[in-house]
């Protein structure tokens, strides 16, 4: 919404300031968004000097011109007026500027083959005067001007935008505001003029509202003008329209703009003599078509209101007008409507057809339905101040009755919700002042609504307005007590937290990515799950909700590899989406990791392989909680994985799956390691596996290493040896390593060779050389038992 | 002077002379073993008297110490010329590059996210969380957006069906109901997450981050609202005061409703909260509104209090001075390296926010 201080003083009374205005209207929620000098679109014609007038090359009728604009170099323009000569002062309009006459948007062009910069003005191209012989010659005193702007900016007056919330149709208006601002103090609200027309004519055109199913339009008011002389508008409704930041157009158009802004009341102006025998308001009929004044043509469905004739609808009700019907300069007579359309139908319409005016912007957000015959006046008086003519009677059809509101307010709700004593003859001062009438009734205050208002509908509303006059500065900050009565992260929570920073300390970036994802990488990803489409998504490329942390995170790093970083790990912890419905979602912890082997390195690291990202995703789970021997790794894993090098891990007794890990199937990436810890899976486990910590003995007996080689078959699990020993005799078992896989010479070429390095020690005495050699008769049943082994000699 | 006492006169020379550790070992074996020269001595104890032995024994121990002060004293002078030696040879230029130590980072959101967790956890708030997908209804009918409405225009809602039933969460809000839904009252919790609005230009991406906060109890007022934004703002950003100023706008699900504005000023290009005659908006905020309160079958005869909304990521770019919104998602190695936090920096009431 925009306006002037200038426009506001119509309404309001006032000996503030524009800038203690703009500063208060923030303080009462009317948010203003910026104050810039009105733009009439004339500053860039400047104050110019012909130094030459030469003869066209090309053309005897031409000059070219050389030209003092007041830059370093004087600059070239062709110029056809007889009277260019040396040393005129005239005006010049650079490129880029519009021509105010015919609405010409000057280029550098060729003129009979020389480049012409811009233009020198006659005074009809300015719309000075009609003079269009030649061009403009300014007396000497704008010598010292060449450079300058010949039109002022009108400097004293700025343009004050405000940013309205959807509540506040009734400030989509200046009158609005001005009755805000003397609610608040800032000044007294003027009454509107009303006026007595003289010479009646009789409405004579037929005006009809169909009882139709959620018909829109519950008022439409109208009256004819007739004799009018339409015409441009003088210049301080110009002004006004510019500051809108519209474009004058005719008296009859810049009227009904101007009341929609000054009132908040949009009303359209038709052609009476375009119109055929009478106006019905009525639904409309699927594929009925209307051309409209934005020179789209419509397809309409059923049930849009539109305002019609007996050829077919003239306009979209409250939303936008048509072709047909339209004013233009010659308009002899016209009809001007001003009505009620609901908020809701109106917008619905609005969305289907998708026009945005700003008639649809108030009727949505709500007109107040007794300002039509205000507006009918106004527009009618401005008319016929500007145009002449003959006003009819007003012809106003009304379906529906609209009535105040009454709400029963306890004043005290005030200070109970805002914590400040406010007494009650303070509530009705600022209520009234506002519009709403009340009266008090035992202990309640009867608060009459205004219809202007359709946001308040309740006593907490008269709160919001009570403390909005008043000023939230007013509220005393009370300090907030420190006491904490619950935890404030759940068990959930804190491992969410543990997993970020957990892993995070082992060299991993953490990232944040979208949500979404590109459907085509999502579906390597996806599985078994179905894709789960966003309708309106912001680019095709972001077109699914993701089923994997991977298609992203493989996204980004795969740019940073095309950055020049070879050596990355990255890894994201958010939600992954299980299907379409609220709650469709799991917390995933995921690494990617992906190391260049620089062979010039003078210290060469160990070339990246799974077992790095396996340590790592270990190392995690032992950091949020789980015990090495809790867990289970087994080769299943997930088609984008490398099918011969990823497992899974999961609970011993299989009911829980902790975590994926190894390489990235090459076929999508190459040489790249992740893994995926599944947050939700862990922490239900630990919650259903609470443990305490074991008391710790510790052993001061002597400790043995017993080293064991077995001839395994190839495709046997190293874990399966582990689990073989393990199990045979805890307290004296205490670790075991496997320090060699080995095959090739010397193994049978079905078999590779597995190495153990088992460390025995007793709590309670020295184990003696034949204790020794019990357990580790033991270990090599139980593993050639369990595995077909056989022990290496 | 006895046959004993010349042999370690004589042994003290050669120890003396002694260059190298085979040498003093060789010695050492003469003197101390087994059959050395001191033991030796020794046997020849059984041959005397009782008084005899007493004299004869102190002398040879004293001999013995003597001995042995001497040999340590040179032991350590061989040892300590052998490791010079060694150590001479071993220069290296010490101006190669250490080893890469790899130590991961975390996201400032999360790093954020973190730091106001801590602050209101001081005041007693919990962290609650909700699904990024919601019902129509959580995310707007419940909080007194109705069907139609233009407040619906300020979101920019992405849709999971034709519907338009299901969608993207475009605020943190629908935690609150969901929250008093599944609870009594009081409430006071914060509910940090992601949020979705399909936006995206210089300065709004397609996600964000929002935090949501709400308090209801009996008689929480706008000035505990007030005090406790105003405390938040002043824990987050460490300053002991902070300029700030609350506007009255219009949020559906709160009512009166509040835009919050910071004061703050330019310095050497460097934004600076808290003083100053410039005003950054910087959140949200009101009194529930009663019908969002009935909807989630709370009594607003009973209980009332305030909600509020932060943008987390633009908190984020104000407090660490990161000026594009979009980098935030873009994960360059070199941003993320840049503005994101080791791990070890977890922020702490005890120890303060950062470090």
């Amino acid at each position: 919404m925009k306006f002037t201080k200038d426009w506001l003083n119509d309404h309001l009374k006032t000996k503030k300031n524009e800038q203690q205005i703009i500063d208060k209207l923030n303080g009462i929620g009317l948010e203003v968004e910026k104050v810039e000098p009105i733009k009439n679109g004339l500053s860039n014609f400047i104050v110019a000097k012909i130094v030459r007038a030469n003869k066209h090359p090309n053309a005897d009728r031409l000059k070219l011109c050389d030209v003092d604009i007041g830059e370093k170099e004087n600059i070239k323009v062709v110029c056809g007026a007889p009277n260019a000569q040396d040393g005129l002062l005239t005006i010049y309009a650079p490129p880029g500027s519009t021509i105010p006459k015919n609405g010409m948007k000057l280029e550098v062009s060729k003129i009979r083959g020389e480049t012409s910069y811009g233009m020198l003005c006659s005074e009809s191209e300015l719309k000075l005067s009609k003079e269009s012989e030649g061009i403009i010659e300014l007396g000497k005193k704008y010598i010292n001007k060449i450079g300058k702007s010949y039109f002022k900016n009108n400097e004293k007056s700025n343009v004050i935008e405000l940013s309205i919330t959807p509540n506040r149709p009734d400030c989509l208006g200046v009158r609005g505001i001005a009755r805000d601002l003397s609610a608040s103090g800032y000044g007294d609200l003027k009454d509107i003029k009303k006026v007595k027309f003289k010479n009646i004519l009789k409405h004579n055109l037929k005006v009809k509202i169909e009882k139709n199913k959620n018909q829109a339009c519950s008022i439409f008011g109208s009256c004819l003008i007739k004799n009018i002389r339409n015409k441009e508008s003088p210049s301080w409704l110009k002004e006004r329209i510019l500051a809108l930041g519209l474009r004058p157009i005719s008296a009859v158009v810049d009227i009904t703009n101007y009341v929609m802004f000054d009132l908040n009341r949009p009303l359209h102006a038709y052609d009476l003599d375009k119109i055929k025998k009478s106006i019905k308001v009525r639904n409309s009929i699927k594929g009925e078509k209307l051309t409209a004044l934005d020179n789209k043509t419509y397809t309409l469905k059923e049930n849009m209101c539109v305002i019609a004739d007996e050829e077919g609808a003239l306009g979209l009700g409250g939303i936008i007008g048509g072709v047909r019907s339209g004013t233009e300069l010659e308009t002899k007579n016209i009809l001007i409507e001003s009505a009620y359309f609901d908020p809701g139908i109106t917008r619905k319409t609005a969305k289907e057809l998708e026009i945005n005016s700003d008639a649809k912007f108030r009727f949505e957000r709500g007109i107040d339905p007794q300002s039509v015959k205000e507006g009918l006046e106004m527009s009618a008086r401005l008319i016929v101040d500007i145009c002449g003519g003959e006003v009819s009677n007003f012809d106003i059809q009304e379906i529906t009755k609209f009535r105040e509101k009454i709400i029963n307010f306890d004043p005290k709700l005030v200070s109970k919700t805002v914590g400040l004593n406010v007494k009650e003859k303070e509530i009705i001062k600022i209520l009234n002042k506002l519009g709403f009438v009340s009266k008090k009734k035992s202990k309640k205050l009867k608060v009459k609504i205004p219809l202007w208002r359709p946001d308040v509908l309740g006593e907490i509303d008269l709160v919001e307005e009570v403390i909005r006059i008043l000023g939230f500065e007013n509220i005393k900050s009370i300090e907030p007590e420190k006491v904490r009565k619950k935890p404030t992260l759940n068990f959930y929570q804190k491992n969410f937290h543990l997993a970020q920073r957990s892993v995070a300390s082992k060299g991993y970036f953490e990232t944040i990515t979208w949500s979404f994802s590109d459907e085509k990488i999502n579906d390597k990803f996806k599985e078994n799950f179905e894709s789960i489409r966003i309708i309106n998504p912001i680019s095709s490329d972001l077109g699914v909700l993701r089923n994997s942390l991977y298609p992203n995170l493989i996204y980004y790093m795969n740019k940073n590899l095309k950055r020049g970083f070879s050596d990355q790990s990255l890894f994201e912890i958010g939600p992954v989406f299980t299907g379409n419905q609220p709650g469709d979602q799991i917390t995933v912890v995921c690494g990617i990791k992906k190391q260049h082997y620089d062979q010039e390195d003078f210290k060469k690291d160990e070339q990246l392989d799974v077992f790095e990202i396996k340590k790592d995703l270990v190392q995690t789970l032992v950091e949020l909680g789980l015990d090495k021997n809790e867990i289970l790794v087994e080769d299943k894993s997930p088609s984008y994985y490398h099918p011969g090098i990823s497992g899974s891990i999961s609970s011993k007794d299989n009911n829980y799956l902790f975590a994926y890990f190894g390489q990235i199937h090459p076929k999508i990436t190459e040489l790249s390691f992740g893994f995926e810890i599944f947050l939700e899976n862990l922490v239900d486990f630990k919650i259903k596996n609470k443990k305490n910590k074991d008391s710790l003995i510790l052993s001061d007996y002597q400790k043995s290493d017993r080293d064991f080689a077995f001839l395994v078959n190839k495709d046997t699990k190293a874990q399966l040896l582990v689990d073989a020993i393990q199990n045979i005799d805890k307290s004296l078992i205490k670790n075991i390593k496997i320090f060699d896989v080995y095959d090739g010479k010397n193994i049978p070429s079905n078999k590779k060779s597995i190495a153990l390095k088992v460390t025995i020690q007793s709590d309670y005495k020295t184990l003696n050389e034949k204790d020794l050699s019990d357990i580790s008769n033991k270990i090599i049943k139980s593993v050639e038992e369990k595995t077909n082994a056989k022990l290496r000699s | 002077m006895s046959e004993f006492e010349k042999k370690i006169t004589e042994y003290k020379g050669k120890i003396k002379l002694s260059t190298n550790i085979e040498e003093i070992e060789s010695l050492r074996l003469d003197l101390f073993g087994k059959n050395g020269v001191i033991n030796l001595e020794f046997k020849k104890l059984g041959q005397l008297s009782a008084e005899e032995k007493k004299i004869f024994a102190a002398n040879i121990n004293k001999i013995k110490q003597d001995l042995l002060d001497i040999y340590n004293a040179k032991s350590v002078e061989i040892l300590d010329k052998d490791i010079i030696q060694k150590v001479e040879k071993e220069k290296i230029d010490i101006t190669l590059p250490e080893k890469e130590f790899k130590i991961g980072k975390v996201h400032p959101v999360s790093q954020v996210i973190d730091e106001i967790s801590c602050i209101f956890s001081e005041i007693g708030f919990s962290v609650e969380e909700g699904p990024d997908v919601e019902n129509d209804y959580n995310n707007f009918t419940a909080l007194n957006t109705p069907e139609n409405h233009p407040a619906k225009d300020m979101h920019d809602t992405f849709y999971l069906d034709e519907n338009m039933k299901t969608l993207l969460r475009t605020h943190t809000s629908p935690v609150q109901v969901r929250t008093m839904l599944k609870g009594k009252p009081p409430f006071k919790i914060i509910a940090p997450g992601r949020t979705y609005r399909s936006d995206s230009d210089q300065t709004h991406t397609p996600m964000f981050h929002q935090l949501e906060g709400l308090h209801i109890d009996k008689d929480i007022n706008m000035g505990h609202l007030k005090g406790c934004l105003n405390y938040f703002i002043r824990e987050f950003f460490e300053v002991d005061k902070i300029k700030m100023r609350f506007r009255p706008s219009h949020f559906p699900f709160t009512e009166p409703s509040a835009e919050v504005d910071i004061g703050y000023r330019i310095e050497n290009n460097k934004i600076i909260i808290g003083e100053g005659d410039k005003w950054l908006e910087i959140l949200g905020c009101g009194m529930v509104h009663p019908n969002v309160l009935k909807n989630c079958k709370v009594d607003p005869n009973k209980f009332q209090g305030f909600a509020f909304g932060i943008g987390i990521d633009r908190l984020a770019m104000l407090k660490y001075g990161i000026n594009d919104l979009r980098s935030f998602f873009e994960c360059d190695y070199r941003w993320l390296n840049h503005y994101g936090f080791d791990p070890l920096d977890v922020p702490t009431n005890y120890r303060g926010l950062s470090r």
